[in-house]
């Protein structure tokens, strides 16, 4: 039954997984903006991130891994009164959805993203991430990942995303405020969410984020791509949390001539005069 | 009767332009009208073809039998004159090297130079063609206006006036009323039977020969409120489109066999999420890259079987351009009628091919599906004796809409409680007995005690419509055929009855395996006798089909 409470659901996560606290926070943030949650769509992949739709009260779409940002493009495209969500890991939006995250940018549609970056696979037990670190030994990677890790925030910001930011699954409060900025934010919002893996990231512990974030300082201003560029490119000592970048930027329904009216496409009608006219158009 | 030309010439010569004037001349003139284009993968020079056929009664087939040959290069006349019959003619340049005593040689490019514009030389020898034929100049401006810019008008006019005035009429004008019909390739029939369907949304990748879909789709977007969405792949493109109908939008996404390929997974989605999705998949010969810009039925036994798991579906192959219209609109009807993927076959003759079809009409306003929200909350996925669960769109009601690739329960939530596995099993298949149901057999041409049985499926339907007629021209009696536009699943009952009283049952497809030959010996036991089996990329001809079938029965 829709409410304006988010109820959620037993879940199957390890005990201590940084999935509770983003899961808590979600729940919050839309509460927190009064939404219903019959207006709520949460699309996801696959990954233990992505049975975040699975364990709270709205509507879903769980789709194929990898595939959540398509079919959440669609689904706004198809009707815009929905708040659109892609909560999802980082293997299903840097991995195997990698294509559709850069082109999803490019489109700059009005859904938020929130990627769920353990920097691990979680599903399938330990293997590397494209955000896992050099050196770090998995199952897979046996004598430790030679490979350079995906910068999400760059990549975002290079693609031209007008709503950057990370946060931290352990920083509920701040957690929450991204989350209710990106939903109310006219765009693609994107938000890495740094979470430790219980089971099987023994490197990028909760001790491991809680020594290197640091809230990105008020003097930030959030439209200077340069300062914005900057901060994407510390990942080290210290890992800046908070809002990267947000500028305005026109949006997809905008731009479009048939959506800019702002009604959504499946309440609009087809004019049966005007099919009529285009059989004739071949006589 | 018919006449046959070709116009052939190299990429960028405009044989494509002059061709779709052509068509819409002669069929203003009222005759009937078959358009095949046979193409090379490539933007510039190489040897492209175009043959038109067209009379008092409809040309099922095309045929390479030329009354006439328009060679805009001398490559056209060196590797077509054994297809022109004795009494034909060749239509080139002055400067095209042939001392064919059928050629009838005009100062093409000089003309068009001294009109200002070396393109209209296309213009110049379509005005020579509508002489030959008897056909007036009356509809020209008309047609010149739909074609092209405005600026080139009155420059093309001209030139059709200096070709019409070089020479005398030499072929009877037929008397045919086909003006009431319309001229439609298959790309665009299907498009148009999408929209008169309800499409909202169209998410693809170009890949020939589907491409026309999405740019005919694109062209009405505006003026029809849909939205076509170039994805960036093909799987962002099925993706979408469920994402799409999911939402409550009718959806279709459209691709050839490469792009089929990308989608499978997200096939599967679509059956075990029960999210109805049209894919149109415009076949061209594989594996791979294949020939990009030709034509096969390669990707029958593909449809049916991918992606991993069980799941109904639906696979129903295009014959022709009326039916092609026709068959998009049940596709949508069952897609949405079952929640279920439904992938019509098309092909590069048909997609690129155009006919004069009857006018065709929309379709009685289709039923919504959706449901009204039940007491006691709503379940995407609740069990019910025909399979078939109530559907709401997300956020329109209270009720919730969960849809999971994951197996589920029947509220959407992921399990894998073995009962449940099994009772959600059962829901989906029950849904193929109603689809079963719903059928439409083969068609059936030729003699009713016939004792040699034709089988095909698809975009030969002309072809083997025009043998059977010429077999049974030959040896009266002797002929049937049945061509399967529903194909999966397979339509029995005619087809046993008719293969019950066959002695010979030849297959005839585009494809080295026999495709259907093999699905039907699956299905129902029947085995063909003989295979008449093409794969070279080019499509069978109705005459090719007559001497084949000879061969083998002889």
């Amino acid at each position: 039954m829709s409410q304006k409470e988010f109820c959620t659901r037993e879940t199957a996560w390890c005990p201590g997984c940084g999935n509770f606290s983003i899961l808590a926070c979600l729940k919050k943030a839309l509460e927190g903006l009064g939404l219903e949650s019959r207006q709520v769509l949460m699309v996801a992949g696959i990954g233990q991130a992505a049975k975040t739709p699975q364990y709270i009260c709205a509507n879903a779409f769980c789709g194929l891994h990898g595939r959540a940002l398509p079919a959440a493009v669609a689904a706004k495209i198809a009707n815009e009164k929905l708040t659109v969500i892609v909560d999802t890991g980082d293997g299903d939006s840097y991995g195997e959805g990698g294509n559709h995250f850069i082109h999803t940018i490019r489109r700059n549609i009005d859904i938020n993203h929130f990627v769920h970056d353990n920097q691990i696979y979680g599903l399938t037990k330990g293997q590397a991430s494209p955000t896992t670190e050099i050196g770090h030994v998995t199952g897979a990677q046996a004598d430790g990942n030679i490979n350079m890790p995906f910068n999400p925030m760059l990549m975002a910001l290079a693609a031209g995303a007008g709503f950057v930011a990370r946060g931290l699954a352990g920083d509920p409060i701040q957690l929450t405020e991204l989350m209710q900025k990106a939903i109310r934010y006219k765009g693609y919002a994107l938000i890495d969410i740094l979470q430790p893996c219980v089971s099987f990231n023994k490197v990028n512990t909760f001790a491991w984020y809680k020594q290197r974030v640091k809230p990105i300082s008020k003097e930030h201003d959030p439209a200077d791509f340069n300062a914005a560029i900057a901060l994407a490119r510390q990942f080290d000592d210290t890992i800046p949390t908070g809002i990267l970048y947000e500028v305005e930027k026109p949006v997809y329904h905008e731009r479009h001539p048939v959506l800019k009216d702002h009604e959504p496409l499946i309440s609009k009608k087809s004019d049966p005069k005007k099919l009529e006219q285009l059989i004739r158009s071949f006589i | 009767m018919h006449y046959n030309v070709m116009i052939g010439g190299a990429a960028g010569q405009g044989i494509d332009t002059t061709a779709a004037i052509f068509e819409k001349l002669l069929k203003k003139e009222g005759y009937a009208v078959l358009t095949t284009r046979d193409f090379m993968s490539r933007i510039r020079g190489g040897h492209n073809f175009i043959l038109i056929r067209f009379g008092d009664s409809p040309a099922y087939s095309h045929s390479r039998v030329l009354d006439g040959l328009i060679a805009l290069d001398h490559d056209t006349v060196k590797l077509h004159v054994n297809e022109l019959k004795p009494e034909g003619f060749i239509l080139c340049d002055e400067r095209i090297n042939t001392d064919d005593e059928r050629a009838i040689k005009i100062p093409l490019e000089e003309m068009a130079k001294a009109l200002g514009n070396p393109r209209v030389s296309g213009s110049i020898a379509t005005g020579v063609l509508l002489k030959l034929f008897g056909l007036s100049l009356d509809g020209v401006k008309g047609i010149l206006k739909q074609e092209l810019k405005e600026q080139y008008i009155d420059i093309n006019l001209k030139a059709y006036d200096e070709g019409y005035a070089l020479v005398e009429n030499r072929y009877e004008k037929l008397d045919a009323d086909f003006s009431d019909h319309m001229i439609i390739n298959g790309n665009k029939a299907v498009a148009l039977g999408a929209l008169a369907a309800g499409l909202k949304f169209y998410s693809a990748y170009p890949m020939s020969p589907s491409t026309g879909i999405m740019e005919y789709l694109a062209s009405k977007a505006r003026d029809l409120n849909l939205v076509v969405e170039q994805a960036e792949d093909e799987i962002a493109a099925i993706n979408m489109a469920l994402g799409a109908s999911f939402t409550g939008a009718k959806a279709m996404t459209g691709t050839s066999g490469g792009g089929f390929s990308l989608m499978v997974e997200a096939l599967g989605l679509s059956g075990i999420a029960e999210i109805p999705v049209v894919i149109v998949n415009a076949q061209r010969p594989g594996p791979a890259t294949g020939l990009p810009t030709r034509t096969e039925q390669g990707d029958l036994r593909f449809a049916i079987h991918a992606s991993q798991g069980e799941f109904p579906r639906k696979v129903i192959a295009l014959r022709n351009q009326e039916d092609a219209y026709r068959q998009t609109i049940r596709a949508f009807m069952t897609a949405e009628k079952y929640h279920i993927p439904v992938i019509i076959l098309s092909d590069q003759y048909l997609a690129d091919g155009s006919a004069t079809i009857k006018t065709v009409s929309l379709p009685e306003e289709m039923a919504d599906a959706r449901t009204e929200i039940q007491p006691g909350g709503y379940k995407r996925y609740l069990l019910t004796e025909n399979g078939i669960s109530p559907r709401l769109n997300p956020g329109q009601t209270d009720g919730l809409v969960m849809v999971d690739s994951d197996e589920h329960d029947e509220q959407g939530l992921i399990t894998e409680s073995a009962s449940v596995r099994n009772q959600m099993v059962e829901k989906r298949m029950r849904k193929i007995q109603g689809i079963s149901d719903e059928l439409e057999e083969p068609d059936f041409f030729g003699s009713k005690n016939a004792d040699i049985l034709l089988l095909g499926w698809g975009s030969t339907w002309g072809p083997i419509k025009e043998a059977v007629e010429q077999l049974n021209r030959d040896k009266p009696d002797t002929f049937a055929a049945l061509v399967f536009g529903d194909v999966f699943p397979l339509p029995e009952k005619l087809l046993k009855e008719k293969a019950q009283q066959a002695r010979l049952i030849i297959n005839i497809e585009q494809n080295a395996t026999g495709q259907l030959a093999g699905l039907i010996r699956e299905k129902t036991g029947i085995v063909c006798t003989h295979s008449v089996l093409k794969y070279d990329g080019r499509q069978i001809t109705g005459e090719e089909i007559v001497s084949r079938v000879r061969e083998v029965t002889a």
